[in-house]
């Protein structure tokens, strides 16, 4: 123990940019996060498109007169508590404990099928009463922009069950725990990217 | 069945397309025929395709590269004889909808599969050396990387066979690559070839940054790395930025094609000038992440063929940052004539006149370091004076045109061409042949003769202002870029010497591959066993050629810049000897290839409209991918034993010299 400290402290003196190579799993967080950027500014190129072409309704309907404020406070709501439940599930992960680890896991999903199919039924609903992407170019952003974002959901929640079936056959071996902690990552970079689409989208129509 | 593939798509009544299938068609099964008779698969399964080491990664990058540099060379010289003979009346001897084809061609593959996989490709090879780690941060994804953008080359190559390419220029603007004025499969092969070889490209941005910013050997704090890695930092940071910014726009433009979406048609309230905002602010990043990297190896050799430490390391640094995010800000320079308004066109001119700046330190920095040095005149250092000279004028007429009323003239002239390829040759192109000819011997472990390289410096450079000093004058008067014919036969005789001059680089061409022929034949009386051929300053010249797979037995403890260099100053003491520990490698994995080969599938059912078949792909990369995540015998650990062996083996090579 004693020693332990010792070289720490050593350690502290040595610049960190000078102490060579990061440990694994910082050097796997850290390209995640450059990953998740690079998603992030495919999101924003989406974004530019979206207020560029938002007002470009070819005579058809705006988005104020398509929107549905409840049903999307319900996605909201939805997707927000998802990133508790998946907060819950990592610090399971960290503490090894898989046992709670599955049902916060659980829930997760639940919470992000359910976002889904809320978004399903209003894509349903536009595209029944014929306001598809095809109709003018602010609905053509506006799928695009939202869909991105709902395929991603769709993307994280196969992770998800691909993860759940990892910890049951491999167990949470650093391999593994690196990979929920990028999961962990991604799901809470959706949020972000879901609080642009809520405010500029949504509470922004005009 | 085939959606919308058919006989039809294959061009049987054109003799030049057809002949050149046959060309490609006979290579290759020469080349197939001599590795099977050979009985090579074993080892280039094991050794290469499946490598995960970042070295030969970059080798088979760089390779690939020389490999399009020739397809798209061919390219150029039909256009330069074309527009040699189809003066006044005359229409040469290629149709409109074929000469569209092989411009849009040459940009896409020259840019693309040449000067992209040849930069990542040095940077790849270079980086972990000069760093002094051990490999990327992430080897397995780094020969993913590779493969999906050799899928993209297959993609380009097959619509040379089947189909055809687009006919709207390399960025393929709309409206003319909306589904309604370009109805074929070109623009679709485009995009997908594109897009498939774009994750790649992505991908390895990503594992670049990671490993510069999170690997490197102790005590390189970041103001002692190499400055080429300074450079490929700076690049790779801009491939993360802008890269996703490409493949969102082309997303927007496969969905327009595809779905009947409405970003960038006439109707509906789509917006053409969007895509072409879009597309440059991925494309002028695009710019500086092929030249900053060649800026990087120019540092290098000058440095080492001067025997002084680079002048101005940290200005050098300063600048090629500087140079990093000045290119998010002047996008708006390659279209002027948008119509923006004065205001915004003076702000993007005084911002890209603003970018002369930094590159302007780099100049004197190199022309300082030559200053009272001991210089050798080797091969690079030969590309790295001719660059010197040729960049400055491409750099010039930039600035030029960075002027909105002058550019309202020379825009889309052959004045515009002339300068980009300025740059892109005299700047990316002389960069990476300094690059491949200083780092071979590191590669290979013998180095590549000398008097073949020196003879296709001289064929390049002078053929380069032959080619394009010409098309200066030309586009002054008044001759547009992409033109299949004109009428003016006053132009005919500097097209005639733009001719010779793409000739001449041809010869440049012959001899670089005569020279790498010659030097692989000769190359037992070529070996260097010392490792440090040039007498070089940084890391990559402290270990063996080729450097072993785990590149240094004991890492570096690094203490200033050029460590190398300080290294020699202090006889060696701080190698030390070799310590006696087991190294842990990465295991060669087949799944790159196994990816590239379910995204071409994927790729070609997308562009011919065949669903099942694009559903095949779809299914198949993600089994591939599925398969890996259960992968647990990830790693393989070579002995001390071996190690000390091979180590001995090598100090005894150096002993001898």
């Amino acid at each position: 123990m004693n020693v332990m400290t010792e070289t720490a402290a050593a350690a502290k003196t040595i610049p960190l940019s000078m102490r060579g190579p990061a440990p694994v799993q910082a050097v796997v967080g850290y390209g995640f996060w450059l990953f998740l950027l690079s998603d992030i500014i495919i999101f924003s190129a989406l974004f530019a498109a979206y207020a560029v072409l938002s007002g470009e309704t070819d005579g058809g309907p705006s988005g104020a007169a398509l929107f549905d404020k409840t049903h999307v406070f319900y996605e909201t709501a939805c997707l927000l508590a998802s990133s508790v439940t998946c907060g819950f599930a990592t610090l399971a992960v960290q503490q090894r404990s898989m046992l709670t680890a599955f049902p916060w896991m659980t829930a997760t999903l639940v919470l992000g099928a359910v976002f889904l199919c809320l978004e399903r039924a209003e894509f349903a609903h536009m595209l029944a009463t014929g306001n598809g992407p095809a109709r003018s170019a602010f609905l053509s952003a506006f799928f695009t922009l939202v869909g991105a974002h709902g395929l991603h959901v769709a993307v994280g929640l196969f992770w998800l069950v691909i993860m759940v079936l990892q910890i049951a056959t491999l167990g949470l071996r650093p391999m593994v725990r690196r990979r929920f902690f990028c999961f962990s990552l991604f799901w809470h970079a959706l949020d972000i990217v879901w609080i642009g689409v809520f405010t500029i989208v949504y509470l922004g129509a005009r | 069945m085939l959606g919308k593939l058919t006989w039809a798509a294959i061009p049987f009544d054109q003799p030049i397309v057809m002949g050149t299938v046959a060309v490609i068609g006979l290579v290759g099964v020469v080349i197939l025929g001599l590795v099977t008779v050979k009985g090579w698969w074993a080892y280039l399964w094991g050794e290469w395709i499946t490598s995960v080491d970042h070295k030969r990664i970059g080798v088979m990058y760089v390779l690939l590269a020389l490999v399009m540099l020739v397809r798209g060379f061919a390219d150029a010289i039909m256009m330069r004889s074309q527009l040699a003979l189809a003066a006044g009346g005359a229409q040469g001897y290629l149709p409109p909808e074929h000469y569209d084809q092989i411009f849009s061609a040459h940009g896409t593959i020259m840019i693309f599969f040449v000067a992209m996989p040849f930069v990542v490709g040095l940077m790849n090879f270079v980086v972990p050396l000069q760093l002094g780690v051990r490999d990327v941060a992430f080897p397995v994804l780094n020969n993913v990387s590779f493969w999906l953008t050799a899928a993209g080359v297959l993609l380009v190559n097959v619509s040379l066979f089947v189909g055809e390419f687009a006919r709207t220029g390399w960025l393929a603007y709309p409206p003319l690559s909306e589904i309604a004025y370009s109805p074929g499969v070109g623009v679709d092969y485009y995009l997908w070839s594109l897009q498939i070889s774009g994750i790649g490209t992505l991908l390895s941005g990503i594992n670049l940054t990671t490993t510069i910013l999170k690997l490197r050997a102790p005590g390189m704090g970041y103001m002692r790395m190499p400055i080429f890695c300074w450079t490929a930092l700076a690049s790779n940071l801009l491939i993360v930025a802008a890269f996703p910014v490409m493949t969102a726009t082309f997303a927007m433009l496969l969905l327009d094609r595809y779905c009947g979406f409405h970003f960038f048609t006439n109707d509906a309230g789509g917006n053409p000038m969007m895509y072409v905002n879009l597309i440059w602010i991925w494309g002028h990043p695009e710019v500086y992440i092929l030249i900053l990297p060649a800026f990087g190896v120019f540092s290098e050799v000058v440095a080492s063929f001067s025997g002084k430490p680079l002048f101005g390391y940290r200005s050098m640094v300063m600048a090629t940052m500087a140079i990093c995010v000045l290119s998010f800000l002047v996008w708006l320079h390659h279209f002027f004539t948008m119509g923006a308004g004065a205001d915004v066109n003076a702000f993007f001119g005084i911002m890209t006149m603003i970018i002369a700046v930094p590159t302007g330190v780099k100049v004197f920095n190199w022309l300082f370091t030559l200053y009272g040095g001991r210089i050798r005149f080797a091969v690079p250092m030969y590309w790295t004076l001719g660059f010197m000279v040729t960049f400055v004028i491409g750099g010039m007429t930039g600035v030029l045109m960075a002027i909105p009323p002058a550019d309202f003239v020379l825009h889309n002239s052959l004045f515009l061409i002339a300068h980009f390829h300025n740059t892109a040759i005299g700047g990316v192109l002389f960069g990476a042949m300094a690059g491949y000819n200083y780092w071979f011997p590191k590669a290979f472990g013998f180095k590549l003769d000398e008097r073949l390289g020196k003879a296709s410096f001289w064929c390049w450079f002078i053929g380069f202002y032959l080619a394009f000093m010409p098309l200066y004058a030309l586009g002054l008067m008044g001759a547009t870029r992409r033109m299949q014919h004109y009428p003016d036969i006053h132009w005919q005789p500097l097209m005639l010497v733009a001719l010779s001059g793409a000739v001449l680089i041809l010869f440049g061409i012959g001899l670089t591959v005569a020279q790498l022929a010659v030097s692989i034949r000769t190359r037992e009386r070529r070996r260097d066993l010392t490792g440090d051929p040039w007498n070089g300053r940084t890391l990559e010249w402290s270990t063996s050629s080729p450097p072993p797979a785990w590149n240094f037995a004991r890492v570096p403890l690094v203490e200033s810049t050029d460590a190398y260099w300080a290294s020699k100053q202090h006889k060696h003491e701080q190698l030390g000897e070799v310590p006696s520990v087991p190294v842990v490698l990465p295991r060669n994995t087949p799944i790159g290839i196994f990816l590239a080969f379910f995204a071409v599938v994927l790729g070609f059912a997308l562009i011919w409209h065949i669903w099942w078949m694009a559903l095949a792909g779809l299914a198949g990369c993600l089994v591939v991918g599925l398969f890996h995540a259960w992968r647990t015998d990830t790693e393989t650990v070579v002995s001390a034993e071996q190690v000390a062996a091979i180590h001995g083996a090598s100090a005894a090579g150096e002993a001898a010299v």
